[in-house]
């Protein structure tokens, strides 16, 4: 599958997780990711989509490619008008849940991408923005 | 939403993942399996996980409830096959998976049930 060198997809089921693991496997593979990078940035997706579903009430993930001093990247932003995040600083430490999961999903995902920006306004919404270099 | 079947080969089940599982799938996993447990009285369970490309925390969790369930219903779970792309995205993640017994294929994961449970008739 070519994929769209920009694009957008809705978050706002459970297939929707899995259509977004899916998109993110063709545009790593598009940008030549080693297996490993592949297997990170998926998970990574896998981890904030299911977060903008539940804890934001369902939203969107966007990407592109982009490129800095002569590298390539793929970007990708998780986007939901929910609740918003009160701590940030909080919600980024291991362990720590405002609901049922591990709290595994924000930390975790940004030990596996090499770029990790969050963004949140309480009751307005969150963005991720996540960054993996060729 | 797929079901994902459990084949029964004398007291071990044996459960393959081969589709990238929807959340609530791998919940009817969970659910189905300890129903087959206890049904069947089986004193091993083994995940084969081979054909699965990512663990995410949610996949994570669901393995290692299902073990602790299956050690409260006195059978042993091994995790088989995991890619090595896999492991390392998990370790990385933050999930150890701690007490989820592993082998690299069926044929040791099969050893290690085989172990287990002599070990059980033994009473260790």
């Amino acid at each position: 599958m070519a994929a769209d060198p920009t694009g957008t997809l809705p978050l706002l089921s459970e297939q929707n997780i899995v259509a977004s693991r899916q998109m993110v496997r063709a545009l790593c593979q598009e940008l030549k990711l080693s297996l490993v990078d592949q297997t990170k940035m998926i998970t990574a997706a896998s981890e904030l989509s299911r977060n903008a579903l539940i804890h934001g009430g369902g939203g969107r993930m966007r990407w592109e490619f982009v490129e800095r001093n002569g590298r390539r990247g793929l970007q990708l932003h998780f986007e939901d008008e929910g609740r918003g995040i009160e701590d940030i600083a909080l919600a980024l430490t291991d362990g720590w849940t405002s609901g049922s999961g591990m709290g595994l999903g924000l930390p975790g995902s940004k030990r596996l991408v090499n770029d990790f920006e969050i963004q949140s306004v309480p009751g307005a919404g969150t963005r991720v923005s996540i960054t993996k270099w060729k | 939403m797929d079901r994902i079947p459990i084949l029964r080969m004398g007291d071990i089940l044996l459960v393959t993942i081969q589709v990238d599982m929807q959340d609530q799938t791998a919940l009817q996993l969970q659910d189905d399996l300890a129903g087959q447990i206890a049904k069947t009285g089986a004193s091993g369970v083994m995940i084969d996980i081979s054909a699965l490309e990512i663990v995410d925390s949610f996949v994570g969790r669901m393995l290692t409830s299902i073990s602790g369930i299956a050690r409260i219903l006195s059978a042993t779970t091994v995790v088989v096959g995991m890619q090595p792309a896999v492991a390392i995205t998990l370790v990385e993640l933050g999930l150890s998976l701690d007490g989820v017994k592993t082998a690299l294929n069926v044929e040791r994961g099969m050893e290690m049930l085989r172990c287990t449970r002599l070990e059980n008739a033994l009473g260790r």
